[in-house]
């Protein structure tokens, strides 16, 4: 059997830290390759060097049995090596078709575009990935998925014979994500090669024929997708047992309700969404893509208006107070995109984690300097509390940080303005598995110290794991509720499927 | 209904200004409707379009060349000292072209190589261009020969040969903005930059030739600037960048990059500007208004842009 790709004695170190320390795997031709591993294993690195954005220390690559060295990008892709990446790579200014053809549009006369031809052959390579839009239409109409269908297009257009998926499904719809899988088959019987990277275990194990484990460097285990369950892939990548998956509970709810929201409703968003959150109590919202979960967190923390209903923190009404005034009494919003809307990704640490307390460290009237020592012993000891990287500097900009590290840093900042009640959107999203069992610690630690905490998740497991009660929505209004007792994954489903008669 | 009409006046902003522009000027200003006027409004506007199709290129790749005043000065200087010395006209004219690539190259270098931003780049040169023109002048106004205002009234075909000029000009911009490769890569450069590298495109080098266009543009605007004064002033090109910009944004264009068009936003935008400073001669207003209005009418168009924006996206 000939390789699609070898790697062999791959090494690679940033500034003396071995990150690559001699990995070698080969994908199979026509074989879908699943890599995994977690945050800062080496698989971003070991994908850049195949895709020509790093140069190795060590070791060699072949492609197709003949050596691939690229020193930039797009000798790998004359190569034949082709990326769909998390986030995605297409101009939303242009065309479908400008999009696909950028670097290689079919000319009339030597200097026109040949519009006709672009558009033909674009329709063909768009009919293959199964999209249906004209090929003229802007790619800032589409939405996530058939964005990346465009980006499979382009692959394709590309003659790519190894296309590498990195995170594909993490914005995309279930269905768009089965539609996703069924394209990838169609690839995969026409002898494409691929390598599938993601953090959802259970994805790697169903799609992919091999399995590659990354460790601190280096490969932790390999071999055909058939001798892994997900509990061995766990305990290979996190190099130990996970006995438990969810850390335990020290407290319980109490009585008394800290959030409220009473027949809160805005048109074409959220309907008639009643509920109460206790202190001390982690209540899930579960639902499907578009259910209206974020809409409804966001509504809640005064990001967006709602037109009927009330919110009551503490049993006081907020009615229509800016986000900033939410916060001084108590409400934190950790935002389920937090690249965008919950860091300042190029200010440090301390700067972000300053954000939203700096107040609680003023000096005296009338200038109200900040006391910087007494804000720097805040600092350390909230890097303590959510035991963030030894190694990241307080200067460091959150930019540098992995994805758990990033959402720590989040948590520190909201941690420190002791909120009453937490809102939480898909907090461990793009996180790996040792660090999601950090952020699970801290969650149910801010509820064992009496605070109220929304949990809005996609991962059934996650929610089941951690709540007390889950509210399961459903085309904007909340469809059922599920104290601990009854919490079941079949059912919890079933309630989020949207029902084809409104009531 | 509502919706569809609402839809179509924020997608033809600029048109609408332009048309409510015409109609205003034309009730208060009989005169305003005239053939003779319409064509001396498009000639007086052939400079500022020249410049403003050149800037088009670079606020596209979401950058800006606040230089080009700088560049007509220098160029018109450069021709008056050299037709002083009895230098051939043709060759005077080849050296204000030359101006403009030389200093649009130096924009182009500080900018993709030393990346400095653009906006301190050109802001340097419009400064250094300036004192040096200056400097050259002996900031006194130098007479060029009547050949200038002679070709500034030269028609072809019933047509100003000025208005020739940036048909010329607006249409291959055009051409070259929608249909070649070149002008798509240079919308991709603008949405993202970083995309566009890893997308393979040879980004340094599709932004050093938008300033290079720049300042072909600037210089060619400077010749029909030359055209219509007959003369270089130490004010010639003053303010020329700040009315190409406005020009470019008041046609559509976005200050951050990658969405824009020459035809028929900055060519609208242009005219827009020239309608309203030759509509307050028209009407015997007080010159100290002019820029008072023209200022107003261009903050409520990139008012009105930023605010259609996001209704737009929808």
């Amino acid at each position: 059997m000939t390789n699609a790709l070898q790697f062999d004695g791959i090494e690679k170190s940033f500034g003396g830290v071995p990150v690559l320390r001699g990995v070698s795997f080969a994908v199979g031709a026509g074989r879908t390759l699943g890599l995994v591993g977690e945050n800062g294993a080496g698989k971003s690195t070991l994908m850049n060097i195949l895709g020509g954005n790093l140069t190795p220390d060590a070791g060699l690559m072949l492609l197709d049995g003949k050596p691939h060295a690229p020193s930039h990008p797009t000798d790998a892709a004359r190569a034949g090596v082709a990326f769909i990446h998390q986030e995605l790579n297409l101009f939303t200014n242009l065309t479908i078709a400008e999009n696909l053809f950028l670097t290689a549009f079919p000319r009339t006369a030597g200097v026109l575009v040949d519009r006709r031809t672009t558009h033909e052959r674009t329709a063909a390579l768009l009919a293959q990935v199964g999209l249906s839009a004209a090929p003229d239409t802007p790619v800032a109409q589409l939405s996530p998925g058939e964005r990346q269908l465009v980006e499979i297009a382009r692959a394709l257009s590309m003659d790519a014979r190894l296309i590498i998926f990195d995170e594909p499904t993490t914005s995309l719809s279930t269905r768009e994500t089965d539609a996703l899988f069924a394209l990838m088959d169609q690839l995969r019987a026409r002898g494409v090669a691929m390598i599938y990277i993601s953090h959802i275990l259970e994805h790697v194990l169903r799609r992919c024929d091999d399995i590659v484990v990354l460790r601190d460097g280096a490969v932790a285990g390999s071999g055909a997708a058939e001798e892994f369950t997900t509990a061995r892939l766990v305990s290979l990548m996190v190099g130990r047992e996970l006995t438990q998956l969810y850390p335990s509970r020290n407290g319980a709810p109490t009585g008394e309700t800290v959030l409220e929201a009473r027949r809160v409703s805005q048109p074409g968003v959220v309907r008639d969404i009643s509920f109460t959150l206790r202190r001390g109590e982690v209540l899930g919202i579960s639902g499907l893509m578009g259910a209206g979960r974020s809409e409804l967190a966001r509504i809640l923390f005064g990001l967006d208006p709602h037109t009927d209903g009330a919110i009551l923190l503490n049993g006081e009404p907020l009615h229509r107070a800016a986000p900033r005034r939410r916060i001084a009494r108590g409400l934190a919003f950790l935002t389920e995109d937090r690249r965008h809307e919950g860091l300042c990704m190029d200010a440090s640490i301390a700067d972000n984690v300053a954000l939203v307390s700096l107040r609680q460290h003023a000096g005296r009237v009338p200038l109200r300097l900040l006391n910087l020592r007494r804000w720097r012993e805040t600092i350390a000891s909230i890097r303590e509390a959510v035991r963030l990287s030894p190694q990241a500097r307080d200067t460091q900009a959150v930019s540098t940080l992995s994805g758990g590290n990033q959402q720590k840093v989040v948590l520190a900042k909201w941690l420190l303005a002791r909120p009453a009640a937490l809102i939480l959107d898909e907090p461990t999203r793009g996180v790996d598995v040792g660090a999601k069992y950090e952020l699970y610690r801290l969650i149910l630690g801010l509820a064992d110290d009496g605070a109220g905490v929304l949990l809005i998740s996609s991962e059934i497991e996650e929610l089941t794991g951690l709540c007390d009660r889950i509210l399961v929505m459903s085309r904007g209004a909340v469809r059922a509720e599920f104290s601990r007792a009854e919490f079941d994954r079949e059912k919890l489903l079933e309630a989020a499927l949207p029902r084809e008669v409104a009531s | 209904m509502k919706t569809a009409v609402s839809r179509f006046a924020l997608r033809h902003a600029p048109l609408l200004l332009f048309a409510a522009i015409i109609v205003t000027l034309g009730v208060l200003a009989p005169k305003f409707f005239t053939i003779a006027n319409a064509l001396n409004i498009a000639v007086q506007s052939a400079p500022v379009g020249l410049v403003a199709v050149g800037m088009t290129f670079v606020l596209i790749t979401a950058g800006v060349d606040l230089a080009v005043g700088a560049v007509m000065f220098v160029g018109a200087a450069v021709a008056a000292k050299m037709i002083a010395a009895g230098q051939p006209i043709p060759l005077a004219l080849s050296a204000m072209l030359g101006c403009g690539l030389t200093l649009g190259a130096v924009n182009a270098f500080f900018i993709t190589r030393v990346r400095l931003a653009p906006f301190i780049v050109t802001l340097s040169l419009l400064f250094i261009g300036r004192g040096f023109a200056l400097w050259l002048t002996q900031t006194r106004a130098m007479n060029l020969p009547e050949f200038f205002l002679q070709l500034g009234a030269v028609r072809w075909l019933g047509v100003p040969v000025p208005l020739l000029v940036l048909a010329l000009v607006v249409a291959l911009a055009h051409l070259v903005l929608t249909r070649t490769p070149f002008g798509r890569q240079l919308y991709a450069v603008g949405n993202h930059p970083e995309n566009a590298r890893r997308a393979g495109l040879p980004v340094r080098r599709l932004i050093f030739s938008v300033y290079l266009i720049s300042g072909l543009c600037a210089a060619l605007g400077g010749i029909l600037a030359l055209t219509q004064l007959g003369a270089v002033s130490p004010k010639s090109g003053e303010n020329y960048e700040f009315k190409a910009i406005a020009a470019v944004v008041l046609g559509g264009t976005s200050l951050f990059g990658g969405r824009g068009a020459v035809w028929p936003g900055t060519l609208l935008g242009v005219l827009i500007i020239q309608m309203v400073e030759s509509g307050l001669v028209m009407l015997n207003a007080d010159p100290y208004l002019y820029p008072l209005v023209t200022a107003a009418v261009i903050f409520l168009a990139v008012l009105l842009d930023t605010a259609r924006q996001p209704l737009l996206s929808k």
